[in-house]
Protein backbone atom coordinates (compact mmCIF):
# COMPACT_ATOMS: atom_id res chain seq x y z
CA UNK A 1 0.00 0.00 0.00
CA UNK A 2 1.33 3.95 -0.49
CA UNK A 3 1.48 6.05 2.12
CA UNK A 4 0.31 9.26 1.59
CA UNK A 5 0.66 11.43 4.39
CA UNK A 6 -1.82 15.30 4.84
CA UNK A 7 -0.91 17.75 2.11
CA UNK A 8 -0.89 21.14 1.42
CA UNK A 9 -1.08 22.55 -2.73
CA UNK A 10 0.21 26.34 -2.77
CA UNK A 11 1.10 28.06 -5.58
CA UNK A 12 5.27 28.89 -5.87
CA UNK A 13 4.65 31.77 -8.12
CA UNK A 14 2.55 31.20 -11.19
CA UNK A 15 4.77 28.70 -12.95
CA UNK A 16 4.78 26.21 -10.02
CA UNK A 17 2.97 24.75 -7.55
CA UNK A 18 4.28 22.93 -4.04
CA UNK A 19 2.95 19.73 -2.93
CA UNK A 20 3.81 20.50 1.08
CA UNK A 21 3.40 17.56 3.36
CA UNK A 22 4.66 19.28 6.70
CA UNK A 23 7.71 21.29 8.18
CA UNK A 24 9.11 18.03 8.99
CA UNK A 25 12.45 15.42 8.32
CA UNK A 26 10.80 12.00 8.41
CA UNK A 27 12.00 9.08 6.55
CA UNK A 28 8.01 7.56 5.58
CA UNK A 29 7.09 11.15 4.77
CA UNK A 30 10.42 11.43 2.38
CA UNK A 31 10.05 8.02 1.20
CA UNK A 32 6.64 9.17 -0.10
CA UNK A 33 7.91 12.14 -1.42
CA UNK A 34 10.46 9.87 -3.64
CA UNK A 35 7.81 7.51 -5.01
CA UNK A 36 5.85 10.16 -6.32
CA UNK A 37 8.87 11.85 -7.61
CA UNK A 38 9.58 9.01 -9.23
CA UNK A 39 6.01 8.94 -10.40
CA UNK A 40 5.81 12.18 -12.29
CA UNK A 41 9.31 11.83 -13.38
CA UNK A 42 8.51 9.12 -15.25
CA UNK A 43 4.95 9.55 -16.66
CA UNK A 44 5.18 13.72 -16.73
CA UNK A 45 2.18 15.57 -16.35
CA UNK A 46 1.30 17.43 -19.65
CA UNK A 47 2.63 20.64 -19.77
CA UNK A 48 4.82 20.13 -16.79
CA UNK A 49 9.18 21.10 -16.99
CA UNK A 50 10.46 19.71 -14.18
CA UNK A 51 9.98 18.30 -10.53
CA UNK A 52 11.88 19.02 -7.57
CA UNK A 53 11.33 16.72 -4.72
CA UNK A 54 12.44 18.55 -0.64
CA UNK A 55 13.04 16.55 2.29
CA UNK A 56 8.90 16.81 2.57
CA UNK A 57 7.50 18.13 -0.50
CA UNK A 58 7.83 18.16 -4.19
CA UNK A 59 7.89 21.11 -6.70
CA UNK A 60 5.93 20.87 -9.99
CA UNK A 61 6.89 23.32 -12.22
CA UNK A 62 5.09 23.72 -15.36
CA UNK A 63 4.96 26.41 -18.61
CA UNK A 64 1.73 28.60 -18.18
CA UNK A 65 1.96 29.24 -22.22
CA UNK A 66 1.78 25.31 -22.93
CA UNK A 67 -1.52 24.85 -21.14
CA UNK A 68 -3.37 28.36 -21.92
CA UNK A 69 -4.56 26.13 -25.02
CA UNK A 70 -5.88 22.65 -22.72
CA UNK A 71 -7.72 25.18 -19.90
CA UNK A 72 -11.53 26.39 -20.32
CA UNK A 73 -12.83 30.39 -20.53
CA UNK A 74 -12.46 31.87 -16.83
CA UNK A 75 -10.43 28.73 -15.57
CA UNK A 76 -6.51 29.37 -14.78
CA UNK A 77 -3.72 27.31 -15.47
CA UNK A 78 -2.88 27.15 -11.74
CA UNK A 79 -6.76 25.67 -11.20
CA UNK A 80 -6.25 23.42 -13.49
CA UNK A 81 -2.53 22.03 -12.54
CA UNK A 82 -3.62 22.05 -9.26
CA UNK A 83 -6.94 19.51 -10.28
CA UNK A 84 -4.27 17.31 -12.28
CA UNK A 85 -1.90 16.79 -8.93
CA UNK A 86 -4.27 16.35 -6.67
CA UNK A 87 -5.78 13.70 -9.02
CA UNK A 88 -2.30 11.76 -9.48
CA UNK A 89 -2.18 12.11 -5.37
CA UNK A 90 -5.12 9.59 -5.03
CA UNK A 91 -3.80 7.03 -7.34
CA UNK A 92 -1.58 4.15 -6.28
CA UNK A 93 1.88 4.92 -6.29
CA UNK A 94 4.68 2.47 -5.79
CA UNK A 95 6.22 2.31 -2.03
CA UNK A 96 9.90 3.14 -2.72
CA UNK A 97 10.40 0.29 -0.64
CA UNK A 98 9.68 -2.16 -3.13
CA UNK A 99 11.94 -0.61 -5.57
CA UNK A 100 15.83 -1.06 -5.63
CA UNK A 101 18.11 1.47 -4.12
CA UNK A 102 20.90 2.36 -4.91
CA UNK A 103 24.20 1.81 -2.70
CA UNK A 104 27.16 4.09 -2.95
CA UNK A 105 30.72 4.40 -0.89
CA UNK A 106 32.19 7.32 -0.26
CA UNK A 107 35.90 7.24 1.02
CA UNK A 108 36.43 10.09 3.51
CA UNK A 109 39.88 11.16 5.04
CA UNK A 110 39.01 12.16 8.50
CA UNK A 111 42.79 13.23 9.32
CA UNK A 112 43.22 16.87 10.70
CA UNK A 113 44.17 18.93 7.83
CA UNK A 114 40.71 18.42 6.36
CA UNK A 115 38.82 17.51 9.43
CA UNK A 116 38.55 21.45 10.53
CA UNK A 117 36.29 21.17 13.46
CA UNK A 118 36.54 17.37 14.12
CA UNK A 119 38.54 18.61 17.19
CA UNK A 120 35.98 21.04 18.51
CA UNK A 121 33.46 18.91 18.03
CA UNK A 122 35.00 16.25 19.98
CA UNK A 123 35.89 18.60 22.92
CA UNK A 124 32.06 20.08 22.75
CA UNK A 125 30.79 16.37 22.55
CA UNK A 126 33.04 14.76 24.94
CA UNK A 127 33.46 12.16 22.51
CA UNK A 128 36.98 10.92 21.05
CA UNK A 129 37.59 11.62 17.67
CA UNK A 130 38.08 7.79 16.72
CA UNK A 131 34.70 7.51 18.11
CA UNK A 132 33.04 10.27 16.33
CA UNK A 133 34.69 8.45 12.94
CA UNK A 134 33.37 5.04 14.19
CA UNK A 135 29.81 6.84 14.44
CA UNK A 136 29.93 8.59 11.22
CA UNK A 137 31.55 5.13 9.27
CA UNK A 138 28.90 3.25 10.57
CA UNK A 139 25.46 4.03 9.95
CA UNK A 140 23.92 3.77 6.77
CA UNK A 141 22.74 7.08 5.11
CA UNK A 142 19.35 7.98 2.97
CA UNK A 143 19.95 10.74 0.61
CA UNK A 144 16.60 12.55 1.45
CA UNK A 145 16.90 14.98 -1.19
CA UNK A 146 19.55 16.92 -3.43
CA UNK A 147 19.89 21.12 -3.11
CA UNK A 148 21.63 24.36 -2.82
CA UNK A 149 24.70 23.46 -4.69
CA UNK A 150 24.95 20.88 -7.92
CA UNK A 151 25.19 17.74 -6.35
CA UNK A 152 24.61 18.31 -3.06
CA UNK A 153 22.80 15.86 -1.24
CA UNK A 154 21.15 15.97 2.57
CA UNK A 155 21.90 12.69 4.39
CA UNK A 156 20.83 11.36 7.40
CA UNK A 157 20.68 10.30 10.13
CA UNK A 158 23.57 10.80 12.30
CA UNK A 159 24.15 8.48 15.19
CA UNK A 160 22.58 11.23 17.97
CA UNK A 161 25.57 10.84 19.97
CA UNK A 162 27.47 12.82 16.99
CA UNK A 163 24.48 15.36 16.24
CA UNK A 164 26.17 19.02 16.56
CA UNK A 165 24.65 22.22 15.67
CA UNK A 166 25.76 24.30 12.24
CA UNK A 167 27.70 27.27 12.31
CA UNK A 168 26.49 30.72 13.28
CA UNK A 169 28.54 32.02 10.14
CA UNK A 170 29.21 30.09 7.19
CA UNK A 171 33.02 30.15 6.27
CA UNK A 172 34.48 29.25 3.20
CA UNK A 173 34.61 25.41 2.89
CA UNK A 174 36.59 23.57 0.08
CA UNK A 175 35.05 20.99 -2.48
CA UNK A 176 35.13 17.36 -0.93
CA UNK A 177 34.09 18.33 2.58
CA UNK A 178 32.22 16.43 4.38
CA UNK A 179 29.90 17.64 7.35
CA UNK A 180 27.34 17.32 9.90
CA UNK A 181 24.39 19.80 10.87
CA UNK A 182 22.16 18.84 13.37
CA UNK A 183 20.93 14.89 12.21
CA UNK A 184 22.12 15.41 8.99
CA UNK A 185 25.37 14.85 6.82
CA UNK A 186 26.75 15.83 3.15
CA UNK A 187 29.49 16.62 1.38
CA UNK A 188 29.73 19.83 -0.52
CA UNK A 189 30.12 18.61 -3.58
CA UNK A 190 32.21 22.24 -4.90
CA UNK A 191 33.99 25.00 -2.84
CA UNK A 192 31.42 27.19 -0.52
CA UNK A 193 30.59 29.38 1.76
CA UNK A 194 29.18 26.77 4.15
CA UNK A 195 27.70 26.31 7.96
CA UNK A 196 27.99 22.64 8.31
CA UNK A 197 31.01 21.21 11.20
CA UNK A 198 33.38 19.76 8.78
CA UNK A 199 34.59 16.35 10.07
CA UNK A 200 36.83 15.32 6.67
CA UNK A 201 37.18 15.41 2.80
CA UNK A 202 36.14 12.72 0.22
CA UNK A 203 38.77 12.09 -2.36
CA UNK A 204 36.19 11.61 -5.23
CA UNK A 205 33.93 13.88 -7.01
CA UNK A 206 30.48 14.55 -5.57
CA UNK A 207 29.72 16.67 -9.05
CA UNK A 208 31.01 16.00 -11.97
CA UNK A 209 29.72 18.33 -15.44
CA UNK A 210 31.72 16.18 -18.02
CA UNK A 211 29.93 13.25 -16.66
CA UNK A 212 26.35 11.76 -18.28
CA UNK A 213 25.27 11.97 -14.85
CA UNK A 214 26.87 14.77 -13.42
CA UNK A 215 25.99 13.94 -9.88
CA UNK A 216 27.60 10.97 -7.70
CA UNK A 217 24.42 10.49 -5.99
CA UNK A 218 20.75 10.75 -6.63
CA UNK A 219 18.20 11.44 -3.93
CA UNK A 220 16.96 7.86 -2.70
CA UNK A 221 20.14 6.42 -2.82
CA UNK A 222 22.16 4.59 0.40
CA UNK A 223 25.41 5.88 1.29
CA UNK A 224 28.08 4.63 3.49
CA UNK A 225 31.42 6.60 4.08
CA UNK A 226 34.64 4.70 4.91
CA UNK A 227 37.67 5.86 6.82
CA UNK A 228 40.78 6.07 4.61
CA UNK A 229 44.38 7.43 4.98
CA UNK A 230 45.90 10.41 3.43
CA UNK A 231 47.93 8.10 1.20
CA UNK A 232 45.12 6.69 0.11
CA UNK A 233 43.34 9.77 -0.12
CA UNK A 234 46.40 11.55 -2.33
CA UNK A 235 45.78 8.11 -4.59
CA UNK A 236 42.21 8.43 -5.65
CA UNK A 237 42.44 12.46 -5.91
CA UNK A 238 45.10 11.53 -8.60
CA UNK A 239 43.19 8.90 -10.41
CA UNK A 240 39.67 10.63 -10.50
CA UNK A 241 41.24 14.28 -11.64
CA UNK B 1 35.81 34.19 -38.39
CA UNK B 2 34.60 35.48 -35.07
CA UNK B 3 33.78 38.27 -32.35
CA UNK B 4 36.79 38.64 -29.95
CA UNK B 5 37.11 40.40 -27.24
CA UNK B 6 39.71 43.02 -26.44
CA UNK B 7 39.11 43.93 -23.01
CA UNK B 8 37.02 42.11 -20.44
CA UNK B 9 34.10 43.77 -18.53
CA UNK B 10 33.00 43.36 -15.23
CA UNK B 11 30.26 40.38 -16.26
CA UNK B 12 29.31 38.85 -19.59
CA UNK B 13 28.09 35.59 -20.03
CA UNK B 14 26.55 33.54 -22.55
CA UNK B 15 23.26 33.27 -21.42
CA UNK B 16 19.94 31.74 -23.33
CA UNK B 17 16.45 31.10 -21.63
CA UNK B 18 17.89 28.81 -18.70
CA UNK B 19 18.84 24.76 -18.24
CA UNK B 20 15.87 23.26 -17.11
CA UNK B 21 15.27 19.57 -16.15
CA UNK B 22 18.15 19.18 -13.90
CA UNK B 23 16.96 21.35 -10.19
CA UNK B 24 16.15 17.17 -8.94
CA UNK B 25 20.13 16.94 -8.96
CA UNK B 26 21.07 20.48 -7.55
CA UNK B 27 21.64 22.36 -10.87
CA UNK B 28 20.07 25.37 -10.76
CA UNK B 29 18.61 26.75 -13.87
CA UNK B 30 20.66 30.13 -14.36
CA UNK B 31 19.69 31.58 -17.68
CA UNK B 32 18.87 35.55 -18.63
CA UNK B 33 18.19 37.29 -15.70
CA UNK B 34 15.84 39.66 -18.02
CA UNK B 35 14.09 37.04 -20.53
CA UNK B 36 12.28 39.97 -22.16
CA UNK B 37 14.64 41.96 -23.26
CA UNK B 38 16.87 38.74 -24.40
CA UNK B 39 13.49 37.56 -26.34
CA UNK B 40 13.72 40.82 -28.09
CA UNK B 41 17.08 41.07 -29.22
CA UNK B 42 16.96 37.55 -30.16
CA UNK B 43 13.86 38.61 -32.74
CA UNK B 44 15.67 41.56 -34.11
CA UNK B 45 18.33 39.49 -35.57
CA UNK B 46 15.93 36.81 -36.51
CA UNK B 47 17.24 33.96 -34.14
CA UNK B 48 14.67 31.82 -31.79
CA UNK B 49 13.26 33.96 -28.71
CA UNK B 50 15.27 31.44 -26.09
CA UNK B 51 18.92 31.40 -28.07
CA UNK B 52 22.19 32.38 -26.44
CA UNK B 53 22.65 35.94 -26.27
CA UNK B 54 25.04 37.39 -24.63
CA UNK B 55 24.09 39.20 -21.28
CA UNK B 56 26.39 42.29 -20.48
CA UNK B 57 26.95 44.34 -16.97
CA UNK B 58 28.21 47.89 -16.96
CA UNK B 59 31.99 48.36 -17.63
CA UNK B 60 31.29 46.02 -20.57
CA UNK B 61 33.70 44.23 -22.11
CA UNK B 62 35.21 45.58 -25.76
CA UNK B 63 34.19 43.42 -28.67
CA UNK B 64 36.51 42.87 -31.79
CA UNK B 65 34.10 41.57 -35.02
CA UNK B 66 36.53 39.79 -37.19
CA UNK B 67 33.47 39.16 -39.71
CA UNK B 68 30.15 41.18 -40.76
CA UNK B 69 27.38 40.12 -38.51
CA UNK B 70 23.63 41.27 -37.79
CA UNK B 71 23.48 42.42 -34.10
CA UNK B 72 20.79 43.63 -31.98
CA UNK B 73 21.21 44.86 -28.29
CA UNK B 74 18.07 45.34 -25.79
CA UNK B 75 17.63 45.53 -22.43
CA UNK B 76 19.56 48.46 -21.04
CA UNK B 77 21.52 51.33 -23.17
CA UNK B 78 25.02 51.61 -22.54
CA UNK B 79 25.38 53.87 -24.74
CA UNK B 80 26.82 51.79 -27.46
CA UNK B 81 29.27 52.58 -30.18
CA UNK B 82 30.91 50.88 -33.39
CA UNK B 83 34.16 52.51 -34.56
CA UNK B 84 32.67 55.34 -32.19
CA UNK B 85 29.54 56.27 -33.82
CA UNK B 86 26.69 55.65 -31.83
CA UNK B 87 24.21 52.89 -32.05
CA UNK B 88 20.86 52.28 -30.68
CA UNK B 89 19.25 49.83 -29.04
CA UNK B 90 16.10 47.84 -30.40
CA UNK B 91 16.99 48.23 -33.27
CA UNK B 92 18.99 45.31 -35.87
CA UNK B 93 22.41 46.67 -36.98
CA UNK B 94 25.09 45.17 -39.73
CA UNK B 95 28.38 45.43 -38.58
CA UNK B 96 30.87 45.91 -40.37
CA UNK B 97 33.90 42.93 -40.35
CA UNK B 98 37.11 44.42 -38.32
CA UNK B 99 35.02 46.91 -36.40
CA UNK B 100 35.26 47.25 -32.58
CA UNK B 101 31.72 47.63 -30.51
CA UNK B 102 31.89 49.54 -27.43
CA UNK B 103 30.06 50.70 -24.33
CA UNK B 104 30.52 54.23 -22.53
CA UNK B 105 28.38 55.01 -19.91
CA UNK B 106 24.54 53.93 -18.46
CA UNK B 107 21.90 55.55 -19.58
CA UNK B 108 19.42 53.33 -18.20
CA UNK B 109 18.78 49.81 -16.69
CA UNK B 110 21.17 47.26 -15.43
CA UNK B 111 21.81 44.39 -17.90
CA UNK B 112 22.13 44.96 -21.79
CA UNK B 113 21.96 41.96 -24.39
CA UNK B 114 23.47 40.96 -27.52
CA UNK B 115 22.24 38.66 -29.91
CA UNK B 116 23.84 37.94 -33.20
CA UNK B 117 22.01 36.77 -36.25
CA UNK B 118 22.45 32.62 -36.30
CA UNK B 119 23.84 32.54 -32.56
CA UNK B 120 27.63 31.18 -31.25
CA UNK B 121 29.72 28.15 -32.03
CA UNK B 122 29.90 27.06 -27.88
CA UNK B 123 28.77 23.83 -26.10
CA UNK B 124 25.67 22.87 -25.07
CA UNK B 125 25.54 21.33 -21.50
CA UNK B 126 22.75 19.82 -20.38
CA UNK B 127 20.66 20.78 -23.14
CA UNK B 128 21.44 24.68 -22.79
CA UNK B 129 24.01 27.11 -23.38
CA UNK B 130 23.72 29.10 -19.98
CA UNK B 131 26.85 30.06 -18.06
CA UNK B 132 26.78 28.34 -14.53
CA UNK B 133 29.28 30.36 -13.00
CA UNK B 134 28.92 27.97 -9.72
CA UNK B 135 29.19 24.45 -11.72
CA UNK B 136 31.86 26.37 -13.87
CA UNK B 137 29.93 24.27 -17.10
CA UNK B 138 27.90 25.96 -19.87
CA UNK B 139 29.00 28.92 -22.07
CA UNK B 140 32.64 29.80 -22.51
CA UNK B 141 34.56 27.18 -20.20
CA UNK B 142 31.52 28.08 -17.37
CA UNK B 143 32.62 31.72 -16.44
CA UNK B 144 32.55 34.95 -17.43
CA UNK B 145 34.02 36.46 -20.82
CA UNK B 146 37.66 37.33 -20.43
CA UNK B 147 40.02 39.11 -22.28
CA UNK B 148 41.34 37.06 -25.59
CA UNK B 149 38.29 35.61 -25.92
CA UNK B 150 37.30 34.35 -29.47
CA UNK B 151 33.86 33.57 -29.46
CA UNK B 152 33.28 31.90 -33.13
CA UNK B 153 29.63 32.89 -35.02
CA UNK B 154 27.68 29.97 -36.86
CA UNK B 155 26.08 32.37 -39.56
CA UNK B 156 28.28 33.74 -42.48
CA UNK B 157 27.30 36.92 -44.44
CA UNK B 158 28.60 39.28 -46.46
CA UNK B 159 27.37 42.09 -46.74
CA UNK B 160 29.50 43.92 -49.08
CA UNK B 161 27.02 45.52 -51.53
CA UNK B 162 24.92 46.98 -48.52
CA UNK B 163 27.93 48.16 -46.42
CA UNK B 164 30.45 49.23 -49.09
CA UNK B 165 32.79 51.24 -46.78
CA UNK B 166 30.59 51.97 -44.14
CA UNK B 167 31.54 50.69 -40.65
CA UNK B 168 27.68 49.71 -39.69
CA UNK B 169 24.30 50.03 -41.00
CA UNK B 170 21.70 50.74 -39.10
CA UNK B 171 18.29 49.00 -40.66
CA UNK B 172 15.41 50.67 -40.52
CA UNK B 173 13.19 49.38 -37.93
CA UNK B 174 12.95 49.28 -34.18
CA UNK B 175 11.10 47.12 -31.36
CA UNK B 176 8.75 49.15 -29.31
CA UNK B 177 10.05 47.27 -26.00
CA UNK B 178 6.58 48.61 -23.50
CA UNK B 179 4.19 46.01 -23.48
CA UNK B 180 2.47 47.21 -20.42
CA UNK B 181 1.85 50.30 -18.13
CA UNK B 182 4.90 50.17 -16.29
CA UNK B 183 4.75 51.50 -12.51
CA UNK B 184 8.59 50.71 -12.26
CA UNK B 185 8.63 50.57 -8.72
CA UNK B 186 5.51 47.91 -8.19
CA UNK B 187 6.14 44.45 -8.09
CA UNK B 188 3.20 41.95 -8.39
CA UNK B 189 3.68 38.88 -5.92
CA UNK B 190 1.56 36.27 -5.41
CA UNK B 191 1.54 35.01 -1.75
CA UNK B 192 4.10 31.99 -1.06
CA UNK B 193 3.85 28.58 0.85
CA UNK B 194 4.98 30.55 4.21
CA UNK B 195 2.84 33.38 4.06
CA UNK B 196 0.98 32.58 6.90
CA UNK B 197 4.08 32.44 8.78
CA UNK B 198 3.83 36.23 9.67
CA UNK B 199 1.10 37.35 11.52
CA UNK B 200 -1.60 39.77 9.65
CA UNK B 201 0.24 42.98 11.34
CA UNK B 202 3.62 41.80 9.53
CA UNK B 203 1.95 41.08 6.39
CA UNK B 204 0.01 44.24 6.04
CA UNK B 205 3.96 46.21 6.16
CA UNK B 206 5.32 44.18 3.78
CA UNK B 207 2.48 44.95 1.85
CA UNK B 208 2.30 48.69 2.41
CA UNK B 209 6.36 49.14 3.25
CA UNK B 210 8.88 49.99 0.33
CA UNK B 211 11.83 48.34 0.07
CA UNK B 212 15.44 49.44 -0.77
CA UNK B 213 17.80 47.20 -2.98
CA UNK B 214 21.10 46.73 -1.66
CA UNK B 215 24.14 46.89 -3.11
CA UNK B 216 24.45 43.48 -1.93
CA UNK B 217 22.43 42.47 -5.44
CA UNK B 218 23.58 40.15 -7.60
CA UNK B 219 22.43 37.54 -10.32
CA UNK B 220 21.71 34.94 -7.32
CA UNK B 221 19.39 37.20 -5.52
CA UNK B 222 18.72 41.07 -4.64
CA UNK B 223 19.07 41.88 -1.00
CA UNK B 224 16.73 44.38 0.61
CA UNK B 225 16.29 46.53 3.37
CA UNK B 226 13.66 48.17 5.02
CA UNK B 227 10.89 47.69 7.57
CA UNK B 228 12.27 44.45 9.90
CA UNK B 229 9.75 41.80 9.19
CA UNK B 230 9.52 38.80 11.65
CA UNK B 231 8.12 35.61 11.30
CA UNK B 232 5.43 34.03 13.98
CA UNK B 233 7.16 30.65 13.26
CA UNK B 234 9.96 29.96 15.31
CA UNK B 235 10.73 26.80 13.71
CA UNK B 236 13.26 26.30 10.72
CA UNK B 237 12.49 25.62 7.53
CA UNK B 238 13.47 22.43 6.35
CA UNK B 239 14.97 22.85 2.98
CA UNK B 240 12.59 22.72 -0.22
CA UNK B 241 12.48 24.21 -3.17
CA UNK B 242 12.97 27.98 -4.35
CA UNK B 243 12.54 29.48 -7.89
CA UNK B 244 13.89 32.85 -9.61
CA UNK B 245 11.45 35.45 -7.94
CA UNK B 246 11.53 33.47 -4.28
CA UNK B 247 11.23 36.11 -1.59
CA UNK B 248 12.56 35.04 1.51
CA UNK B 249 12.53 36.15 5.00
CA UNK B 250 15.91 36.01 5.94
CA UNK B 251 16.51 35.52 10.26
CA UNK B 252 17.58 39.04 10.18
CA UNK B 253 14.32 40.30 9.19
CA UNK B 254 15.20 41.47 5.88
CA UNK B 255 14.04 39.99 2.55
CA UNK B 256 16.00 38.63 -0.27
CA UNK B 257 14.49 37.74 -3.82
CA UNK B 258 15.83 35.50 -5.12
CA UNK B 259 17.20 35.97 -9.53
CA UNK B 260 18.47 33.90 -12.19
CA UNK B 261 21.62 31.96 -10.27
CA UNK B 262 19.37 31.57 -7.31
CA UNK B 263 19.60 27.72 -5.66
CA UNK B 264 17.52 24.76 -6.36
CA UNK B 265 16.46 24.77 -2.91
CA UNK B 266 16.57 27.00 0.25
CA UNK B 267 16.10 26.91 3.93
CA UNK B 268 14.37 30.12 4.87
CA UNK B 269 10.38 30.91 4.90
CA UNK B 270 9.14 32.29 1.38
CA UNK B 271 6.81 34.69 1.62
CA UNK B 272 5.86 35.81 -1.64
CA UNK B 273 6.67 34.52 -5.38
CA UNK B 274 7.43 37.70 -7.97
CA UNK B 275 4.90 37.06 -11.03
CA UNK B 276 6.73 35.94 -14.00
CA UNK B 277 5.45 39.06 -16.01
CA UNK B 278 7.87 41.24 -13.64
CA UNK B 279 11.01 39.82 -13.53
CA UNK B 280 12.69 41.19 -16.32
CA UNK B 281 11.75 44.53 -15.25
CA UNK B 282 12.92 43.27 -11.69
CA UNK B 283 16.29 42.58 -13.22
CA UNK B 284 16.87 45.88 -14.74
CA UNK B 285 16.27 47.72 -11.22
CA UNK B 286 19.74 48.57 -9.33
CA UNK B 287 20.94 48.94 -5.91
CA UNK B 288 19.47 51.96 -4.58
CA UNK B 289 16.42 51.69 -6.29
CA UNK B 290 13.11 50.96 -4.38
CA UNK B 291 10.78 48.61 -5.06
CA UNK B 292 6.97 48.37 -3.51
CA UNK B 293 5.16 44.50 -3.13
CA UNK B 294 1.47 44.73 -4.19
CA UNK B 295 -0.50 41.10 -4.28
CA UNK B 296 -1.57 39.82 -7.55
CA UNK B 297 -3.96 36.52 -8.17
CA UNK B 298 -3.52 34.01 -10.73
CA UNK B 299 -6.05 35.55 -13.25
CA UNK B 300 -4.08 38.60 -13.16
CA UNK B 301 -0.12 37.02 -13.15
CA UNK B 302 -1.44 34.22 -16.04
CA UNK B 303 -3.04 37.20 -17.80
CA UNK B 304 0.30 39.28 -17.58
CA UNK B 305 2.28 36.35 -19.10
CA UNK B 306 -0.03 35.71 -22.13
CA UNK B 307 -0.01 39.90 -23.15
CA UNK B 308 3.87 39.73 -22.61
CA UNK B 309 3.69 36.77 -25.06
CA UNK B 310 1.35 38.46 -27.48
CA UNK B 311 3.47 41.59 -27.89
CA UNK B 312 6.48 39.36 -28.07
CA UNK B 313 4.78 37.21 -31.24
CA UNK B 314 3.80 40.63 -33.09
CA UNK B 315 7.42 41.92 -32.58
CA UNK B 316 8.32 38.37 -34.17
CA UNK B 317 6.73 38.25 -37.04
CA UNK B 318 7.21 41.84 -38.47
CA UNK B 319 10.55 42.05 -37.21
CA UNK B 320 10.70 38.22 -39.39
CA UNK B 321 9.35 39.24 -42.49
CA UNK B 322 11.22 42.92 -42.70
CA UNK B 323 14.42 40.74 -41.99
CA UNK B 324 13.87 38.07 -44.17
CA UNK B 325 13.17 40.94 -46.93
CA UNK B 326 16.32 43.19 -46.61
CA UNK B 327 18.39 39.61 -46.59
CA UNK B 328 16.49 38.84 -49.99
CA UNK B 329 17.34 41.77 -51.85
CA UNK B 330 20.85 42.68 -50.31
CA UNK B 331 22.56 39.30 -50.11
Amino acid sequence: MSYLPAYKLSPLGDSALLVDFGNIISRPVNDTVISLFKKIQSTPVEGMTEVVPGYSSLAVYYDVLRLRGKIEDGQTVFQFMKDKISVLLQEEFKPVADTETNMVKIPVCYEKEFATDLEWMSSQLRISTEEIIRLHTSNVYHVFMLGFLPGFAYMGEVDEKIMIPRKQQPVQVAAGSVGIAGKQTGVYPLISPGGWQIIGRTPVNMFNKNEKEPTLVKTGDSIQFYSITKDEFENIKSRHS
Amino acid sequence: MSLRILKAGILDSIQDKGRYGFQHLGINPTGVMDKYAATIANILVGNNPGDAVIEMHFPVSVFLFDQSAIIALAGADFTATINGEFIPINQPVIINKSSVLQFHFIKNKTRCYMAVKGGFKCTKWLNSYSTNLKAEAGGIEGRKLLKDDVIELIDKYDFLKILGDNDFRILPWKANESWDEINNNEIFVLPGPEWDWLDVGTQQKFLSATFDITNNSDRMGYRLSGEVLHSVKKEELISSAVCFGTIQLLPDGQLIILMADSQTTGGYPRIGTVISAHLSRLAQLKPGEKIKFSFADHPVAESLILKQQLHLLQLQNACTFRLENFILENN
